[in-house]
């Protein structure tokens, strides 16, 4: 579904990304770990397409289709989605309308009338009660005043709304308490499928214990060192990263 | 591709005026130049009787001795009044006008506005008053408004079937001698709206007035005039555009609203009068003098939609005369290019428990300069006033500027002021993030604008709203790609 090759890229002429190397298959679950400042949250941006990021080597494919000509909205529109770090505040837009331009947006995308405001009600509906949302949150202003688990739980929200085929969680369950880290994963759970991937960035093994994961990677200093499956996660959280930066240095 | 500033910066200055045409009508201009005989001859052209011609005339002789006022944050080259026409009517006006008289290919154009008058009257429960150049083309409803008692029609038919009524509030509120353009205005006015609403009668529809300048060298200089009567009330619109020209026109109007003892009246604007293109050039200057009366217990509110003039000066005001008066002034201003635009209100607190509100957000894009003035006066008499002012701005790029010039007066010390001002930026992170949800550039600053204004946009009735949503739009979009 998502193939990375060979992937470097630049911010600001700093290269960050060193030759990234990754395959995700739909219905597979990745975790990407690593220590600070290895990369991870410029794999993600650069996977949405985010321009203040340069490419300068490699490709990335969804379903087969190069996406280095794609502009952001329209990677959206074919699937990818993105759980940001620190989402934005947009004033004076609820949430309510921003999800409904972004479906519309979408959906005319691909020759689609505007979805009916009864389907988008029961949509709506639907998925707020699945992530256990308060509806009076909807009506709020994007982000303006959320907390950290509010801001975090609105992504995963907007996730189960626009239902991508490729859903990257950017450090989701930073600023989440257990109660609210365990919604966000039983609702990442229930919207997994077999025609979907999710690739999860975390720092800690912590959210790994709710969604788990088929393939754990290492980023390290803008590569991918290591590779395994669940197990690699909790070894990491025994050892740390270190003996990887040691391995990796020899 | 994913939005960077100078994109951003780019695509704003693409967007072309939309309503830049220009229906060829038969139209009688007065020759260039002003003087005595010039406002005689407006006078007489109209049919108007002595009083209103003496009153021209005193205006006139006011305005020659004034000077045209500089303390407004906008540069541009002062018109020359000896340079405009200062009377234009399409010949085929009639003063018995129904719908079924008016042009077909004026109603070609309001339908090219989006404004069709049938429609509006099928449609949206909208009573009418068209003023195109000078003359008032065509007022729908009035039966249905007559039965009520409701007077809703030209100035000039007022001035000749409504006399107590013009001559005792014709500038009772905005004085002859106010400013310079309020007087050139009392002086050369062409036609513009009366409305009056009888006691205790609340309007069952909103009342609305279009203009617009077609004519090449002409001003164009309406008056208007409101009175709600004791505990009635009354929502009107006022909507306006100019096909796009290189030279600058001049838009001299004057508002004037009545509210008696209880009465509430909602006064909302639409202005898109041609703002120049994208190099400064051409353009309405707009010199506007809006203010309104409030007795006891009276409610007024402003609410405008700025999008458009190449150069703008108003200030809807309130006399917060009546002791529990309400002002309420709610506006968006929005320039681009090399748009200039001096704007903000007057709350001046006279009677006791008055109270003011001042919601003001201004947009600012391209190279244009936005400016917001206000003032806040409360008298020494003025026990228990309150104000409560909000000046937000956002700016779009790095070359336009956004400016807020609050004053305030207090002398009276039972007075509660408050000022919040904010002033934020469009980010490339809000984009980016709009952008990652599948909705292009364009549409995500378009849903960015709106969010930032819509503590304005909800004061607007549903029709209007939708309109001005879509003007902000347009005003701040040029076609991506």
């Amino acid at each position: 579904m998502l193939k990375i090759k060979d992937l470097h890229a630049n911010v600001d002429d700093k290269e960050i990304l060193k030759g990234i190397n990754l395959e995700v298959k739909a219905g597979e679950v990745h975790a990407i770990m690593g220590p600070n400042g290895s990369g991870k949250s410029t794999l993600a941006s650069v996977i949405a397409g985010n321009e203040h990021f340069e490419v300068t080597q490699g490709s990335i494919e969804l379903s087969g289709e190069d996406l280095e000509e794609v502009s952001p909205e329209e990677r959206a529109h074919k699937g990818v989605f993105l759980s940001f770090q620190y989402p934005v505040e947009i004033p004076g837009v609820s949430v309510t309308n921003f999800m409904k331009t972004a479906i519309n947006e979408s959906r005319k995308a691909k020759g689609l009338e505007d979805m009916p405001a009864k389907d988008m009600l029961k949509l709506i509906r639907e998925k707020s009660e699945l992530l256990e949302i308060d509806r009076k949150f909807l009506s709020r202003s994007l982000n303006e005043g959320f907390s950290g688990g509010e801001k975090k739980r609105n992504e995963i929200f907007q996730m189960a709304m626009l239902e991508p085929k490729v859903a990257i969680l950017d450090e989701t369950d930073s600023g989440l308490d257990i109660d609210a880290l365990r919604i966000v994963a039983s609702g990442v759970n229930k919207l997994k499928s077999k025609d979907n991937a999710v690739i999860l960035i975390t720092h800690y093994q912590r959210l790994l214990e709710y969604i788990v994961p088929d393939f754990v990677h290492v980023l390290h200093n803008g590569k991918i060192v290591k590779s395994g499956g669940k197990e690699l996660a909790l070894e990491l959280e025994e050892k740390g990263y270190d003996w990887l930066k040691q391995e990796t240095a020899v | 591709m994913a939005y960077t500033e100078e994109e951003l910066k780019k695509e704003l200055e693409t967007k072309e005026y939309e309503y830049g045409f220009y229906t060829d009508i038969e139209s009688e201009t007065f020759p260039n130049g002003l003087n005595e005989e010039i406002v005689i001859a407006i006078s007489k052209k109209k049919g108007e009787p002595e009083w209103m011609t003496l009153w021209r005339l005193e205006a006139f002789k006011y305005w020659k001795e004034m000077e045209e006022p500089e303390w407004a944050n906008v540069h541009y080259q002062k018109p020359d009044f000896q340079a405009i026409s200062y009377y234009s009517a399409p010949k085929k006006a009639d003063p018995n006008k129904t719908l079924d008289d008016v042009d077909p290919e004026l109603l070609e154009m309001y339908k090219k506005l989006g404004i069709s008058v049938d429609e509006q009257k099928k449609l949206q429960n909208v009573a009418v008053d068209i003023v195109m150049d000078s003359v008032s083309v065509a007022t729908t409803f009035k039966k249905t408004l007559a039965e009520k008692g409701i007077i809703f029609c030209s100035i000039s038919e007022a001035i000749k079937e409504h006399p107590e009524l013009v001559k005792k509030y014709i500038g009772s509120v905005v004085p002859k001698r106010d400013n310079f353009y309020a007087a050139l205005n009392s002086a050369v006015f062409s036609d513009g709206s009366f409305c009056y609403i009888p006691k205790g009668v609340r309007c069952p529809m909103e009342l609305s007035t279009y203009f617009r300048i077609n004519q090449a060298g002409t001003g164009q200089f309406e008056r208007t005039l409101v009175i709600a009567d004791e505990d009635s009330y009354v929502s009107y619109l006022e909507g306006c555009t100019a096909p796009s020209r290189d030279e600058n026109q001049l838009h001299a109007a004057v508002v004037e609203l009545v509210a008696l003892d209880g009465a509430e009246i909602k006064y909302s604007t639409v202005q898109n009068w041609f703002p120049g293109n994208k190099e400064g050039k051409g353009g309405v200057f707009n010199f506007v003098t809006k203010r309104a009366l409030c007795e006891k217990n009276a409610k007024v509110s402003w609410t405008q939609v700025e999008t458009g003039s190449a150069v703008t000066w108003k200030y809807p005001s309130c006399i917060l005369k009546g002791d529990n008066s309400i002002g309420e002034f709610y506006s968006i201003a929005v320039t681009n290019n090399y748009q200039q635009a001096d704007t903000g209100t007057k709350m001046v607190h006279i009677g006791k428990n008055t109270k003011s509100t001042i919601i003001s957000k201004g947009i600012s894009a391209g190279k244009s300069q936005n400016s917001y003035r206000g003032l806040v006066q409360v008298n020494s008499r003025a026990d228990g006033a309150r104000n409560f002012s909000q000046c937000d701005s956002l700016l779009m790029g790095n070359e336009c500027g956004a400016h807020t010039f609050p004053y305030i007066e207090a002398k009276n010390k039972s007075a509660m002021i408050e000022h919040e001002a904010t002033t934020s930026k469009i980010g490339e992170d809000q984009i980016f993030y709009c952008n990652q949800r599948g909705i292009d550039t364009e549409k995500a600053i378009a849903l960015i604008v709106n969010g930032f204004s819509k503590e304005v946009l909800n004061k607007l009735p549903m029709e209007f709203a939708v309109e001005a949503q879509k003007l902000l739009e347009i005003s701040l979009e040029g076609s991506v790609g």
